[in-house]
């Protein structure tokens, strides 16, 4: 479902990919972690078309980018620390807005089951501006699976959370996973990524430096190998 | 235990497929645009309210700064002048946060993810800043009207302003979503946008000044002509060109 081959990418003479090779399978559920500066948001952006790579193969949903972007943005729900949404709209203007860019029929229908997904349906008619930060992460999480996506990024979703919020977008995240959606997050908070993922990749300096199922995987031992991946690396580099 | 696979192949809208599902598509967007940009501006009124009062500071600086006592001829002279000044002054601003509010918010890259034709985006734009121009320019008016003792209503005048907003909102729009990107972007957009729209600029001034000296339409009329060819040549630019402007 998502398809990454020798992928480069640097910012003037700054390599920030140096050749990531990733495979995310239908409907598996993906964290990636690394360090600040590792090249996740990089990675992210690429995948979500709105970044070209310098080099290599990405295939997202079965289309290869940048030639298949508009078939990719079809079938895709990005959500990052930033909220995409407009502070002076309600909630409910926000996501009629993005349903019209998506051409969605039946968009009232969409805009309450999506609101009612994350549990704002009270709030629809509520400015965004008067929404705590965790209440607009999770409209921003509805409006991402307005257009019923295949494929989902997170691009550290959880940032600026309070604790509460953060169980709260946990929640909505699991339903996400249990829906069947193929979803990569990218998070530096590996008990949270563990719990939710099927899977977790270990960016660093450019590469995939570390790739394992998530299974009987117990989090003190992965932060002890989280911290070896990301020292070799360093190392390496 | 990983849930059952969602199916990738299907498209959200089925009715893209087809030209006309796209020329609809592309017009509901286009209306989604400018509807999201009025509203938002009505509720918060940062942007209009701002262009309104420094248009107001331009003229009335002018209106004291020049001779009150001048002959028509040279109040018409001036009186184009300061609204084309007072224009530009408004409009760079204007231009400047329509873009720049997108960008900082990251709302930019939320219909940048949508699958909506870029060149529907810039029309959308494009057309939310014409009306805010648009909107100023009708305070201005009348408020030069009276400062300046001209008849600032005059229909074909109208038009003049029209085709002179149309064609800065046009490359304005082009150039900002350019500048953005820059640190610098507030010097940026005017150190890019003034060379660019002078053509626009001095069509319009000597048009104004000629339908308000109510000179014969021979002596209007290429002015206006060249109005209307850097509109289409801009607009014709921009479709082309903002997909690349606006990516990274």
């Amino acid at each position: 479902m998502i398809e990454a081959r020798g992928l480069k990418k640097a910012f003037g003479l700054r390599p920030v990919l140096r050749g990531v090779d990733l495979e995310i399978a239908s409907g598996e559920f993906v964290a990636l972690m690394g360090p600040n500066g590792a090249g996740k948001t990089t990675l992210m952006r690429i995948l979500a078309t709105l970044s070209r790579p310098n080099a290599g193969l990405v295939r997202v949903a079965g289309f290869l980018l940048p030639a298949g972007a508009a078939e990719v943005r079809q079938r895709l729900g990005v959500v990052t620390h930033h909220t995409l949404l407009y502070s002076d709209l309600t909630a409910e203007e926000n996501l009629r807005f993005y349903a019209r860019l998506y051409a969605l029929g039946r968009a009232d229908g969409r805009i309450g089951a999506a609101l009612a997904q994350v549990g704002l349906e009270r709030r629809r008619r509520d400015l965004v501006r008067t929404f705590s930060r965790g209440m607009q992460q999770r409209l921003a999480i509805a409006r991402a699976l307005l257009p019923d996506p295949a494929v989902m990024l997170f691009d550290e979703p959880y940032t600026g959370l309070d604790p509460d919020a953060a169980l709260m977008l946990d929640e909505v995240l699991r339903c996400v996973a249990q829906s069947g959606r193929t979803v990569l997050i990218s998070t530096h908070d590996l008990p949270r990524g563990l719990a939710l993922a099927h899977r977790v990749l270990i960016l660093s300096r450019g590469v995939i430096a570390h790739a394992v199922p998530t299974a009987g995987l117990r989090p003190a031992d992965f932060a002890d190998t989280y911290a070896q991946v990301v020292r070799q690396a360093a190392y390496a580099g | 235990m990983q849930a059952e696979p969602r199916p990738a192949a299907r498209p959200v809208a089925t009715d893209l497929a087809q030209p006309a599902g796209r020329a609809r598509h592309f017009l509901r967007v286009v209306g989604a645009i400018v509807w999201k940009d009025l509203a938002a501006e009505l509720r918060s009124r940062e942007l209009l309210s701002a262009m309104i009062v420094f248009a107001l500071l331009v003229i009335l600086t002018f209106n004291f700064a020049l001779e009150l006592d001048r002959s028509p001829a040279a109040r018409e002279r001036t009186g184009a002048g300061v609204l084309w000044v007072a224009t530009v002054f408004t409009g760079t601003l204007g231009l400047n946060r329509s873009l720049a509010m997108e960008k900082d918010r990251g709302s930019l890259d939320g219909m940048l993810l949508a699958p909506i034709d870029r060149s529907a985006l810039y029309l959308g734009k494009a057309l939310g800043n014409l009306l805010f121009i648009l909107l100023v320019e009708a305070i201005l008016l009348p408020v030069l009207a009276i400062l300046f003792n001209l008849p600032m209503l005059r229909p074909l005048l109208l038009g003049v302003v029209g085709l002179g907003a149309v064609g800065y909102a046009a490359v304005g729009t082009l150039l900002a979503s350019l500048a953005m990107h820059s640190r610098s972007r507030d010097v940026m957009l005017p150190i890019l946008l003034l060379p660019v729209a002078v053509p626009v600029l001095v069509a319009a001034v000597r048009a104004t000044s000629g339908v308000l000296a109510a000179s014969a339409w021979d002596e209007i009329a290429p002015w206006i002509n060249l109005l209307i060819g850097y509109d289409v040549i801009f607009i014709a630019a921009a479709f082309m060109l903002f997909e690349y402007v606006v990516e990274e």
